[in-house]
């Protein structure tokens, strides 16, 4: 016994390398079930605090770039307001991504956008308003020119989440055109675009067709833009498409986005739980 | 006790500079430089293995809040940190003449720039490989390695002839 103990006191480094090796790689592998991290990650309060205040200082210099797309949003919003009321609430690039069409349906919050990566295999948002401002998991995060991604974690201030640029998820998307569905996940390459899969040979595509949510998922709102389709082919013995989506949003300059809120979400979700339990039960 | 608030500014600082300056160059997949592994290079060699380590995964955890990327770094920097003494030891012709304190000043750039190289090669390809967790591109993930340690070891070594002179 007593030999077992000076042999683990000469060999501690050891003993220690290996308990925190196993650690770390134990974090790596539950990270994907992010509510068990609540505070490891950039929505807590030091990163967000840090990020916050480095922000304020380097987001002077985006001020008129930041300007110009907000006076750009703001007169086609004005212009639709007098012209057509029912227009279809889709626009082409640098337009508004989404009006609602039924105001009670969603809202909105704006958020800042205080850390951002668009390089990495897995790219993750920091946004500047947390559970304090109403800000929940799962809700969209939208920009002006189409989609940013989905909020995961929400601490009282500040919340994260993936931004469509993490190979992690994919969202529910459609063509505009005729609403064949698909779904878009990027490749982890370019962070101008994206790949559209599942959309079968027999519809008709173009170069330049518009991309937009489909509004199956409680996420987002259906009808916000995502991109236009880049390039396309038919790969020999297979069913779909490979399409390549040049996305709207430009994610290397990111500012401020709109979180969005379903107010419908828990009938949703309740709805959804009895048609599992339905299923189960059959 | 005056070498510990340094080595807390030398922690705060280059931790700073990882997240807030080199992880917002967004340049290309294929570049990205992490130098805060330079805080456990610079700790003392004689300092012992139940410090370094879990010094080093607390500097690996702190990115690892930072970016989002739960784990990976503590498991890189605590490996290196682990291999630190084996590596001063095979790099270091005379084992008396290696000062305690493995910056280049004291060691010279020959043994410093050694040192930088495979301690920084063996964080990024841990840090690269556990990121991905995949070998299928292993071409690829190897450019990511050898390109972004490149880019690290030429501001690490950089850093001694400006800011860590002393």
């Amino acid at each position: 016994m007593r030999s077992l103990f000076r042999y683990l006191f000469r060999n501690y480094g050891f003993f220690l390398f290996i308990i925190l090796e196993i650690v770390a790689l134990f974090l790596v592998f539950n990270y994907n079930n992010y509510q068990k991290v609540k505070y490891l990650n950039s929505s807590n309060v030091v990163a967000g605090s840090v990020y916050n205040s480095f922000n304020s200082v380097v987001s002077y210099f985006a001020l008129a770039r930041v300007n110009a797309e907000l006076a750009a949003e703001n007169a086609k919003l004005r212009s639709r307001f007098q012209t057509d009321e029912s227009e279809p609430m889709i626009f082409e690039n640098k337009a508004p991504a989404f009006v609602p069409s039924d105001s009670t349906l969603f809202q909105f919050i704006s958020a800042k956008v205080i850390n951002n990566s668009v390089n990495k295999p897995f790219n993750y948002i920091t946004l500047n308003k947390g559970r304090s401002d109403g800000v929940k998991p799962d809700q969209g995060i939208i920009s002006a020119s189409g989609i940013v991604g989905v909020v995961t974690n929400v601490l009282e201030s500040y919340s994260m989440g993936l931004s469509v640029l993490n190979q992690r998820w994919s969202v529910s998307s459609k063509l505009k055109k005729n609403g064949s569905l698909g779904s878009l996940l990027w490749d982890g390459e370019d962070y101008r675009f994206a790949e559209l899969m599942e959309i079968p040979f027999h519809v008709e595509l173009q170069l330049g067709d518009t991309i937009v949510t489909s509004g199956y998922s409680s996420i987002f709102p259906e009808g916000v833009i995502i991109g236009t389709v880049n390039a396309f082919d038919k790969p020999a013995g297979e069913n779909y498409y490979n399409i390549t989506v040049k996305l709207t949003t430009n994610f290397k300059a990111l500012s401020y986005v709109e979180v969005v809120e379903n107010l419908h979400v828990d009938e949703i979700k309740e709805l959804e739980k009895l048609i599992q339990e339905n299923e189960r039960g059959n | 006790m005056r070498g510990g608030i340094r080595y807390i500014v030398m922690f705060i600082s280059l931790v700073l500079v990882q997240v807030l300056v080199l992880n917002q160059i967004q340049v290309s997949g294929y570049l990205n430089p992490y130098i805060y592994v330079l805080f456990i290079m610079l700790l003392p060699l004689s300092l012992p293995l139940y410090i370094v380590l879990p010094l080093a995964f607390l500097t690996g955890l702190t990115v690892d809040v930072f970016s989002n990327t739960l784990g990976i770094h503590a498991a890189a920097t605590t490996f290196i940190a682990y291999i630190r003494p084996l590596v001063s030891r095979s790099i270091s012709t005379h084992e008396e003449d290696r000062s305690d304190y493995p910056g280049m000043k004291y060691n010279g750039f020959r043994w410093f720039l050694y040192y930088t190289i495979i301690m920084v090669f063996f964080h990024h390809a841990i840090l690269f490989f556990l990121e991905i967790f995949t070998f299928a591109d292993f071409v690829q993930t190897f450019y990511r390695i050898v390109l972004s340690s490149l880019f690290s070891i030429f501001i690490i070594v950089l850093s001694q002839f400006i800011v860590f002179r002393d």
